[in-house]
C-alpha cells in the first residue's frame, strides 16, 4: 500500500509529540523508524494504525485520506511491542481471531492459519496458550496473527526488543525474509541503529519529534543531513573547532564551525606510510582495546580525542607511542548548514611528475 | 509463654466467633426443630427472607451492569479529563467511608416524601422511600464500591493493548468486550458478585432507615431479627439469623474458590 503523510502533529498535554511530519511511502518497501526512546516514532505509527488521533495533518493510504476511518477499517496489522497476544485464547485462537471476525467460513479460517503456522514455523504449537511459549515464539504468533486478514500495511512496533540477543539477530533476518516473501509494505518502530541498518530497506530517523533524514541506510550513513543524524547513526568524535585539524584550515569562512569525524574517517601509521605526510598529524596512542576482530584505537591530536578502527594484521601499537594521524574527511556544521569536507591537503597541490 | 500466647490467640477466636455461632445455632433450636421451622414459618419471617431475597437479586444485577461499566470507563476512557476521572474515582469509595445509616439517611433526605424529588415520583404513583426501590436504591449504595474495586485493578493490570490489537483485527467495541476483557476480568467479577451478594445479604443499617421496618411489607431479614431481639423472641431471631449465616458461610467457602481461581487467571 503506498502511504503518505502530510503535515503530521500531536500533543500530549503540553508535551509536542509529533512536530509537522511528512513522509511517503512506496508499495512493497520495509521502512525503519529509527531514533532514540521518546521521540515520537511510536506515536506516528499508532497514528497510522488509528489507535492514536492527529492534532493536525492527513493519513493519506492509496490517495483516500484515513483519518476518521477507525483501526477496524484502515486495512493494517500491528505488532505490538509486548505483543499483546490473547492470553485466554490458543495459539491457533490468536492468529484465527482477525478471520474469524471477519466472519470467515470455518475452512478458509482452517487453511489461512495452517497457512501461516507453516509460513511461521510454529507447527506443533498451535495448541499452546501463550504463556507456554517462549519469546521468540510470541513474535511469531503476534507476527502470523496481524498478517492473517491479509492487511494491506504492517506496522511493528519495537519488533524485537524484548527478545535476547542472539534470538534476535535470527529473527531479524527471519522477519525480512518473511516480509520480502508476502511483499507487504511494513513500518517497524526501533532504537536499534543496527537492526535499522540491518533489516530496513529505507530508514527514516526521528528525533523529538521531527523527521530529521528519510533515505536508504547507506545514504544515512553517507551522507548524514543534520548533526542529529551524523552523531545518531555510526560512531563518531565531535571536534568544537573544527579550524584547528590541518587540513581544514579556513572552513566554514571563519566561521565558528565544528566537526564529527567518523573512525573509518582516520587513518594511523608511522610517517613514511602516508603519500601526503604533509597532511598528517602528529598524535600519542592514548588507549587500546581489543575489540574482538580490529583494535579500536584512541589518539590524542592537539588535545582532542579521536578513535578508529586499526587491523590486527597491522604492527601492534603501544600506549604512548607517536603516531601520525591523518584526517580524511569530516562531516562539518555551524548554525547555517552542515557539509562533507575532505581534507584539503591530501591532494598535492604541486604534483611533480617525474 | 509461647504456649501461652497460642492459647489466648485460640480462646479469642473461640469468644468471639465460634462460641456466638454456636450459642445462636443452640437457641434457634432450644424449642427443637419444631421451634426452628415455626420460626421460619411465621408469615412475616417468609415475607422478610422474600424482600431480602428479592433486594439481592435487584442488587446484584445492577451493581455487576454499572460496576464493570464504570470500572472500564474509569481505567480505559480517555475522553474523560484525568482530574474528573481522579475525582470519580475517590467518590467511588464515599460508602466506604460513610456510615450505611447516613447512606440511608442522605436517600430519605432526596426522595423521601417531603423532598421535591420524592413528592414528584408519589404523584406518578411511585412510592420510593419506605418501599421496596428506597430499600434497593440504599443496598446499592452499599455495594457500590465492590464490584468496581474489584474489576478496576485487573483491567489496570491486563492494560489496553490486548483491545488495541483486537481494534486493529477488525473487532468493534462488543466483540473486544466479550472476547478479550470478559476472559481476563470474569473472575473478578464473579468474586465481586459474592461480595456483593454477601454484603446485600447482611445490610441492616440504610435498609432500616429507608424501609421503615413495616412488618410484612419492607421488613428485610436482618431487620426482623433486630425486631424479634427487642421483642424478646429469641428462639425466632436465632431461626432466621441461623438462615443468614447459612448463607454467609456459603458465600465464604465459594469466595475462598474463587479467588484461587483468580490467581490462577
Amino acid at each position: 500500500m503506498h502511504v503518505e503523510v502530510r503535515g503530521l502533529n500531536k500533543h500530549f498535554g503540553d508535551f509536542h509529540a509529533v512536530k509537522d511530519v511528512n513522509f511517503s511511502i512506496t508499495k512493497g518497501h520495509l521502512i525503519g523508524l529509527l531514533g532514540p526512546s521518546g521521540g515520537g516514532k511510536t506515536s506516528i505509527l499508532r497514528m497510522l494504525a488509528g489507535l492514536e488521533t492527529p492534532d493536525a495533518g492527513e493519513i493519506i493510504f492509496h490517495g483516500r485520506a484515513v483519518n476518521n476511518l477507525p483501526p477496524q477499517e484502515r486495512g493494517i496489522g500491528f505488532v505490538f511491542q509486548n505483543y499483546a497476544l490473547f492470553k485466554h485464547m490458543t495459539v491457533f485462537e490468536n492468529i484465527a481471531f482477525g478471520l474469524k471476525v471477519k466472519k470467515a467460513s470455518k475452512t478458509a479460517i482452517r487453511d489461512r492459519v495452517m497457512e501461516l503456522v507453516e509460513l511461521t514455523g510454529l507447527k506443533g504449537f498451535e495448541k499452546r496458550y501463550p504463556h507456554q511459549l517462549s519469546g521468540g515464539q510470541r513474535q511469531r504468533v503476534a507476527f502470523a496473527r496481524a498478517l492473517a486478514p491479509e492487511p494491506q500495511l504492517l506496522l511493528l512496533d519495537e519488533p524485537f526488543a524484548a527478545i535476547d540477543a542472539k534470538i534476535r539477530q535470527e529473527l531479524r533476518s527471519w522477519l525480512k525474509e518473511l516480509i520480502e516473501r508476502v511483499g507487504i509494505t511494513s513500518i517497524f518502530v526501533t532504537h536499534d541503529q543496527d537492526e535499522a541498518i540491518e533489516v530496513a530497506d529505507e530508514i527514516m530517523i526521528i528525533n523529538q519529534g521531527r523527521l530529521e533524514q528519510k533515505g536508504t541506510p547507506w545514504d544515512i550513513y553517507k551522507e548524514p543531513k543534520t548533526p542529529f543524524v551524523a552523531t545518531f547513526i555510526g560512531e563518531s568524535t565531535l571536534i568544537e573547532n573544527a579550524a584547528e585539524l590541518k587540513g581544514f584550515t579556513g572552513i566554514g569562512g571563519g566561521k565558528p564551525t565544528k566537526a564529527l569525524i567518523r573512525p573509518e574517517y582516520i587513518e594511523i601509521g608511522s610517517l613514511h606510510e602516508f603519500k601526503m605526510a604533509s597532511a598528517t598529524e602528529q598524535g600519542i596512542v592514548k588507549h587500546l582495546h581489543f575489540r574482538g576482530s580490529e583494535w579500536l584505537v584512541e589518539v590524542e591530536v592537539k588535545g582532542h580525542k579521536l578513535v578508529t578502527y586499526r587491523s590486527l594484521e597491522k604492527d601492534t601499537l603501544q600506549p604512548g607511542q607517536d603516531i601520525s594521524v591523518l584526517v580524511h574527511r569530516a562531516y562539518l556544521f555551524n548554525d547555517d548548514h552542515s557539509w562533507i569536507q575532505e581534507n584539503g591537503l591530501k591532494e598535492d597541490p604541486m604534483p611533480v611528475f617525474i | 509463654m509461647r504456649n501461652l500466647w497460642i492459647g489466648l490467640t485460640y480462646l479469642i477466636f473461640f469468644l468471639l466467633i465460634a462460641a456466638p455461632l454456636g450459642k445462636m445455632t443452640m437457641s434457634a433450636f432450644s424449642q427443637g426443630f419444631g421451634g426452628f421451622w415455626d420460626a421460619l414459618a411465621r408469615p412475616e419471617a417468609l415475607h422478610a427472607l422474600m424482600m431480602t431475597g428479592f433486594v439481592v437479586i435487584v442488587v446484584t444485577v445492577f451493581n455487576t451492569l454499572f460496576g464493570i461499566m464504570l470500572a472500564l470507563y474509569l481505567v480505559r476512557a480517555n475522553w474523560i479529563h484525568p482530574r474528573l476521572k481522579g475525582l470519580l474515582n475517590s467518590i467511588v469509595d464515599l460508602p466506604y467511608a460513610v456510615s450505611p445509616v447516613i447512606g440511608g439517611l442522605m436517600i430519605v433526605l432526596l426522595l423521601g416524601p417531603d423532598s421535591a424529588l420524592g413528592a414528584l415520583f408519589e404523584n406518578m404513583g411511585i412510592k420510593i422511600v419506605y418501599a421496596f426501590p428506597g430499600m434497593a436504591i440504599a443496598t446499592l449504595f452499599v455495594t457500590f464500591p465492590l464490584m468496581v474495586r474489584e474489576v478496576m485493578p485487573v483491567l489496570q493490570e491486563i492494560g489496553s493493548q490486548q483491545e488495541e490489537a483486537a481494534s486493529t483485527l477488525g473487532a468493534y467495541g462488543w466483540t473486544t468486550f466479550w472476547k478479550v476483557t470478559w476472559p481476563s476480568i470474569r473472575w473478578a467479577v464473579i468474586y465481586g458478585v459474592i461480595l456483593t451478594v454477601a454484603r446485600s445479604l447482611g445490610e441492616f443499617g440504610a435498609v432500616l432507615v429507608v424501609s421503615g421496618n413495616i412488618m410484612n411489607k419492607t421488613q428485610t431479614a436482618t431487620t426482623l431479627v433486630y425486631q424479634d431481639v427487642e421483642n424478646f423472641n429469641v428462639t425466632a431471631a436465632g431461626g432466621v439469623a441461623l438462615v443468614l449465616a447459612a448463607f454467609s458461610v456459603g458465600l465464604l467457602l465459594l469466595m475462598e474458590w474463587t479467588k484461587r481461581r483468580k490467581e490462577v487467571h
